[in-house]
């Protein structure tokens, strides 16, 4: 079975090349067949290698250069369970995508799919790679890809901005991450994670290593729009078209963290696992994520710059469950990833039906809208309950299982985060569907309008899409027997001189005790929490809608209290990509420096 | 923030990093003290192993052959990508007069001449890439340069046959394309993707070093296909060509 | 003296990463953005030079003498054409803001906030 994760890289690069290439000689539905139909293809064989990766650890080595007394030579692929699940919810992700844009998007189509199945090659190569420059030469792939994406209506001045912080910020993530890579070099002569780790485990781990782990792992936070690298996330997300929105916030920001995760466990946990110190500064890191993030959310009354912070505030709980450092906080966050993938893109796409029906984006101009598109308005409650994380639906077997290894106060804090993004979908979505709330709200700043790409749209096909995206994001609590098998990748995931063994020497893995196929059993205080957090929400959305109802006396003692730190916050958020390198630096060198003092000597 | 708050903000975080950074420094080992073993086995094993005495190149197109192929379609990303946010046709253009043809005689022989020379350098970069240094990629470059030279030295009319969108871009498809078809080809006969499959020819010699050879040429063919439709794309932006039987002026 | 390419290395980074954020000028940011990489290649390079080493090019020379890493002068390859891609499209898009607003002025583009 290794014949599977060159193919998964290959079909949709080669089919790229193809597509871009026969540009002016074939037909366009035969041009749209080979694109949906590559697409396809590729999260087929990725189901069959999760399927046959439970029991292996498929491990295949380009070139035939296999490793020699432990020295790696070539590039490997090494991909178990978790891997190879993430490469399947990345390939489904993509197709909905290109199946919702075959008829959104019908400019410049053939350049689009081109770009597309780039970005879906490379976040598989991204999450199969067992080489760190192989990771560095898939993140700038991808990069690419999204940035011109992202400046896709390129008749207007905000896709031109988004794309470009977009560009800068990553750009300059990536450009750490190489400098960390020539560190690590220098320290053990290899680019094998399951080698660097080995050799990393002889000596003590200075300064250089630190170092080197701040910069790589800054790297992929600043690709996973963790506070204080997120700015670049909602301005990209805005302008965006709607599927390259669900691509961008469903799968690839979320990969950051997944290779975050990669590091930490077959590189760094061998110097420094004996502590806490990486994982509470990541555990940190994603609950002022959650926070800040979700409270952008309710600030914001376009619809994609608003589900751009619920993506950000989800990868925040994401990267809390990672630095647990045990195998449930990261079983944990693989599924809440599963479900937020496909949740987010069915939201975005509903977010686009809405842009295309009635040319409009912001959430007070389209108030009462909606009312009447009743598909529409179920998929996307249905969306908004699981991203909320109401007991077994959507994320909520994620949050439950991140859940079973936190502290109290840091449970309160992540559960508030989801609340106050779901409160802000909660409130958009009565508006628009229900014609509910006020007309005005000045706390929530001016509007930004665009025009839709496509008027001409087969909307059956977008619902459609939509309506699948959502059901399939829901589902992901109740799959009898998926939550145990979660926890199961997570163990292999975490076992970093197993990975080593079976890298390195080929040892092979012992093939699981049988799994169960039942719903995992979450605690009740996971279920307290979760409905607490739905009830929260609910009010909250109320509060936000009807502000103007509230007793004068509270209302305006609010406008006072909340008003300054709002702006704040908005001022912060300032569009300029100056600031956001700014704060780059800053976020590096006080990691760095946190870490410096947690982890030497 | 205020350009004041952000020089204010940026100060020391500059500080911090660059403290961080000669902690790092202090742990490396001193210039020219390389000990990891990578470079020494690559050095002692690939020109046997796989008769190419460039064993930069070797370690490009077949050792780290997968990077490679990443790096390829990131350029190729780039162009659909420029193509794509450069698309706009109701953009103006000045049209190109004739007087902006460059009337020096010996500006333009000396640009003639390297434009043939430039363009001979970059073939023989890329066909000895293998044992001399060199390579696809450097050849490539070199070679774009060349036909970019034709449209300083001489006008647009003079460049525009070479940068032939319908000719081009179907080549670049195939150059990038073809370095995959290569390594799938590995695949398909029960090798690992990417396996040097080919007779491996006798080192020193142009006829060496299996599919090294082959991917050599694939990545010099979309590298200089590439760089003429990037230099192309951003060029008619500014540029449209006169038709003739225009008006001098 | 040995470790002075380390020094440049980092210093380079330094200032781009400084031009990046002070710049006026969307053009003058992409070169930036490609002086911080560049401080990548300096840095590998200079980790992988081998003292009185030969350049890894066995043409005449014996298989076995000294030479220096191959390794690291593969990756910056790489790395030279990834700058060219993010450069390119970067220039793309400053060409676009040019078009839309007539100035390239980063906090000037700045349309969208919040």
């Amino acid at each position: 079975m290794t014949w599977i994760p060159p193919l998964l890289v290959a079909i949709p690069l080669l089919s790229a090349a193809a597509t871009a290439g026969l540009d002016h000689i074939t037909p366009r539905p035969i041009q749209d067949a080979l694109v949906i139909g590559a697409a396809t293809a590729t999260t087929a064989l990725a189901f069959v290698l999760l399927w046959h990766a439970e029991s292996h650890e498929v491990v295949e080595w380009f070139g035939g250069w296999r490793p020699h007394h432990g020295v790696a030579l070539g590039i490997d692929f090494a991909v178990g369970p978790l891997a190879a699940g993430m490469c399947a919810v990345i390939g489904l992700v993509v197709t909905l995508a290109l199946l919702y844009s075959l008829t959104f998007l019908r400019e410049a189509a053939r350049l689009f799919d081109a770009l597309m199945l780039v970005a879906l090659g490379a976040m598989c190569g991204f999450a199969m790679s067992g080489d760190l420059f192989n990771l560095f030469v898939w993140l700038e792939l991808m990069g690419v890809a999204a940035f011109a994406l992202t400046g896709f209506q390129v008749e207007r001045l905000g896709p031109v901005q988004g794309a470009v912080n977009f560009a800068i910020t990553n750009s300059l993530g990536g450009y750490l991450f190489a400098i960390g890579i020539a560190l690590i070099y220098a320290r053990t002569g290899a680019l094998n994670l399951a080698q660097i780790g080995t050799s990393l485990s002889h000596g003590p781990a200075g300064g250089l290593v630190i170092v080197a782990m701040t910069l790589l792992l800054c790297g992929f936070l600043i690709k996973g729009a963790v506070v204080p690298f997120h700015l670049w996330a909602a301005d990209a997300y805005a302008v965006a078209p709607a599927p390259v929105c669900a691509v961008l916030g469903g799968v690839m920001t979320d990969i950051g963290l997944i290779g975050v995760a990669r590091l930490y466990w077959s590189v760094f946990a061998v110097p420094f696992g004996h502590g806490r110190g990486v994982g509470d500064v990541l555990l940190w890191l994603g609950i002022a994520t959650a926070v800040l993030a979700g409270t952008m959310a309710f600030l914001q009354r376009h619809l994609k710059r608003m589900l751009a912070y619920s993506v950000v505030c989800h990868i925040g709980i994401m990267l809390a469950g990672i630095g647990l450092l045990d195998s449930a906080g990261l079983a944990g966050a693989e599924l809440m990833f599963l479900a937020h993938a496909l949740l987010t893109a069915g939201l975005f796409f509903v977010a686009g039906i809405l842009h295309v029906d009635h040319a409009l984006i912001d959430e007070l101009h389209l108030r009462g809208r909606g009312r009447g598109s009743w598909l529409l308005a179920a998929a996307w409650f249905a969306g908004t309950v699981g991203l909320v994380g109401t007991p077994y639906v959507g994320i909520y077997l994620g949050h439950g299982l991140i859940d079973e290894g936190a502290r109290p106060w840091v449970l309160a804090l992540l559960w508030l985060g989801s609340a106050l993004a779901g409160a802000a979908l909660l409130r958009a979505g009565a508006r628009i569907f229900l014609g509910w709330g006020d007309a005005e709200e000045e706390l929530l700043g001016r509007a930004i309008e665009e025009d839709p790409v496509e008027r001409d749209v087969l909307r059956p096909l977008l619902v459609g899409v939509a309506l699948v995206a959502v059901v399939l994001g829901v589902a992901i609590s109740i799959v009898p027997g998926l939550g145990q098998r979660a926890e199961y990748a997570a163990e292999r995931f975490r076992d970093t001189s197993g990975y080593a063994a079976t890298v390195l020497h080929g040892r092979a893995v012992t093939p699981p005790a049988s799994l169960p196929v039942s719903i995992r059993h979450t605690s009740l205080e996971s279920i307290l929490f979760a409905t607490g957090t739905t009830i929260f929400a609910l009010g909250l959305a109320l509060a936000g809608l009807y502000r103007s109802r509230l007793p004068r006396g509270i209302s305006r003692a609010a406008s006072r209290t909340l008003a300054p730190p709002i702006r704040v916050l908005h001022a912060l958020h300032s569009g300029v990509v100056g600031d956001y390198v700014t704060w780059v630096a800053v976020g590096t060198a006080v990691t760095g420096g946190i870490w410096a003092l947690l982890l030497h000597g | 923030m205020s350009r004041r708050m952000r020089m204010l903000v940026l100060g020391p975080a500059l500080l911090g990093l660059g403290a961080l950074f000669a902690w790092a420094i202090a742990g490396l080992a001193a210039f020219g003290d390389y000990r990891g073993p990578y470079g020494f086995v690559l050095n002692r094993v690939v020109v046997p192993l796989r008769h190419t005495t460039n064993v930069v190149m070797g370690t490009t197109f077949d050792v780290r052959g997968l990077d490679t192929m990443g790096e390829e379609f990131i350029l190729y990303a780039a162009l659909v990508g420029v193509t794509l946010l450069l698309r706009d046709e109701t953009r103006s253009r000045q049209a190109e007069r004739r007087t902006s043809r460059l009337d020096d005689d010996a500006v333009r022989l000396v640009g003639v001449a390297m434009i043939g020379g430039g363009l001979l350098v970059g073939l023989w970069l890329m066909a000895f890439g293998y044992i001399t240094p060199g390579g696809g990629f450097q050849g490539g470059v070199l070679a774009a340069g060349a036909v970019l030279l034709l449209y300083l030295v001489g006008s647009h009319r003079d460049y525009r046959p070479f940068r032939n969108e319908h000719f081009l871009d179907p080549l670049e498809a195939v150059g990038a394309g073809g370095y995959i078809v290569i390594g799938l080809a590995a695949l398909v006969s029960g090798t690992a993707f990417l396996t040097n499959l080919f007779g491996l020819g006798t080192t020193g010699t142009l006829v060496s070093s299996g599919s090294i050879a082959l991917l050599n040429w694939a990545s010099a063919i979309a590298v200089s296909c590439a760089m003429v439709l990037l230099f192309a794309e951003f060029l008619e932006t500014y540029v449209v060509p006169l038709e003739p039987g225009d008006a001098a002026s | 003296m040995s470790y002075l390419p380390y020094v440049v290395a980092a210093w380079i980074c330094l200032v781009g990463i400084a031009g990046m954020a002070t710049s006026r000028n969307l053009i003058h940011l992409a070169v930036c953005l490609t002086v911080t990489q560049s401080s990548s290649y300096v840095l590998l390079l200079s980790v992988g030079y081998v003292k009185h080493g030969k350049a890894p090019i066995f043409v005449g020379t014996k298989v076995g003498s000294t030479a220096a890493d191959p390794v690291v002068q593969a990756l910056t390859l790489t790395d030279v054409v990834v700058s060219v891609a993010v450069i390119a499209l970067i220039l793309a898009l400053a060409l676009d803001a040019h078009r839309l607003s007539g100035s390239v002025d980063p906090d000037g583009i700045a349309d969208i906030s919040g």
